[in-house]
């Protein structure tokens, strides 16, 4: 009994590290997303192809897809548009949220970098930004084909990290979607 | 010596310019100002994690003054702006996070560690009290008889 109570301070120690050692593997600038699970929120807002045609969240509904909030005055974007490319080529479907943006510079973006997406939304005031939790861009979500927010990804997406962390949930929804 | 003196300045200098973002709104009474005040300062900034919305220069910080400033003009309560930031952010945002079973750890952890050092404490007062003499000598019955024999006999000793 007493040389057990001598290895205590070693178990302490020894609980302690462990959980360090998983703190030091741990993104603290990954929030967890509080719409996970939730309906994509509400909103009417310009199509930003073509500004004449509102669109709303009932137009996101029907296929699974990725919804990509991005911006011209963000550089991440920059990096992450041609895998975004790619991944449209391939067939996956992405739309796009244009987050605080100017649509003239947006427009010519998408022009000379080509259009991944298939629908634009134009939140030039950021609204639609606000009730999805977004806190910088890029962001991207994955919607269901009931249009519900099923996972958040924060940061930019590029081959390895679509091909290890999110082609499985992407996949994961369109297998639900297709019985 | 001189270079880190100025570098010491400068870094202050760098301190003070770049204390809260002023934001020029107005109020209709002291009270609501207060509380925009205290919300400002109790939230959490989603994009800069270490600073409150009050402090931060983040584009999202002042977006979320904005909704707050707003909201509190549409005659909303704190409760109603606090739950609408967290349905959006999550618990994150707030610097004082509910009681729920996730952080029951983080409200009630130091109080527990506390209660245990007091148990541990006295139940070790508690043992050492139970056993009188051996704390103060450290001999067993029989060695205080020998030790006392021993003694008698150098006494004897020390007469011749």
């Amino acid at each position: 009994m007493k040389r057990l109570i001598l290895l205590l301070p070693l178990a302490v120690f020894l609980g302690v590290a462990v959980f360090l050692y998983r703190g030091l593997f741990m993104d603290p600038s990954e929030l967890p997303s509080a719409l996970i699970g939730k309906p994509f929120p509400a909103f009417s807002l310009p199509s930003l192809d073509d500004p004449e045609r509102t669109l709303s969240e009932a137009d996101l509904k029907g296929r699974p897809a990725l919804v990509n909030v991005w911006a011209t005055w963000c550089p991440s974007c920059r990096h992450e548009h041609p895998v975004l490319n790619q991944l449209a080529e391939r067939g996956v479907l992405i739309h796009g949220v244009n987050y605080k943006d100017e649509r003239g510079a947006a427009q010519k973006w998408l022009r000379e970098l080509h259009n991944p997406y298939q629908l634009n939304i134009e939140d030039a005031r950021g609204s639609l930004g606000l009730d999805l939790g977004v806190y910088g861009a890029p962001e991207t979500f994955f919607i269901d084909a009931r249009g519900i927010i099923r996972h958040k990804f924060v940061g930019t997406i590029d081959e390895r990290i679509w091909r290890e962390q999110l082609a499985p949930i992407y996949q994961s929804l369109v297998d639900e979607a297709t019985p | 010596m001189k270079s880190w003196i100025c570098a010491t300045l400068l870094s202050l200098t760098l301190v003070a310019s770049s204390q809260a973002a002023i934001d020029t709104y107005e109020f209709a009474s002291e009270a609501e100002r207060q509380r925009y005040r205290s919300l400002v300062e109790e939230l959490r900034c989603p994009k800069c994690q270490n600073q409150n919305i009050a402090d931060s220069d983040a584009p999202i910080a002042m977006d979320l003054r904005a909704q707050i400033y707003r909201m509190l003009e549409e005659g909303q309560s704190n409760e109603q702006i606090v739950d609408f930031l967290v349905s959006r952010y999550g618990d994150f945002v707030l610097y004082k996070p509910p009681v729920t079973a996730r952080t029951l750890l983080l409200w009630y952890g130091p109080a527990l560690f506390l209660g245990a050092g007091f148990v541990l404490l006295g139940v070790i007062v508690l043992r050492r009290r139970g056993k009188p003499g051996t704390a103060a000598s450290g001999l067993s019955a029989e060695e205080q008889q020998r030790l006392a024999a021993l003694l008698k006999q150098s006494s004897v000793d020390n007469k011749d």
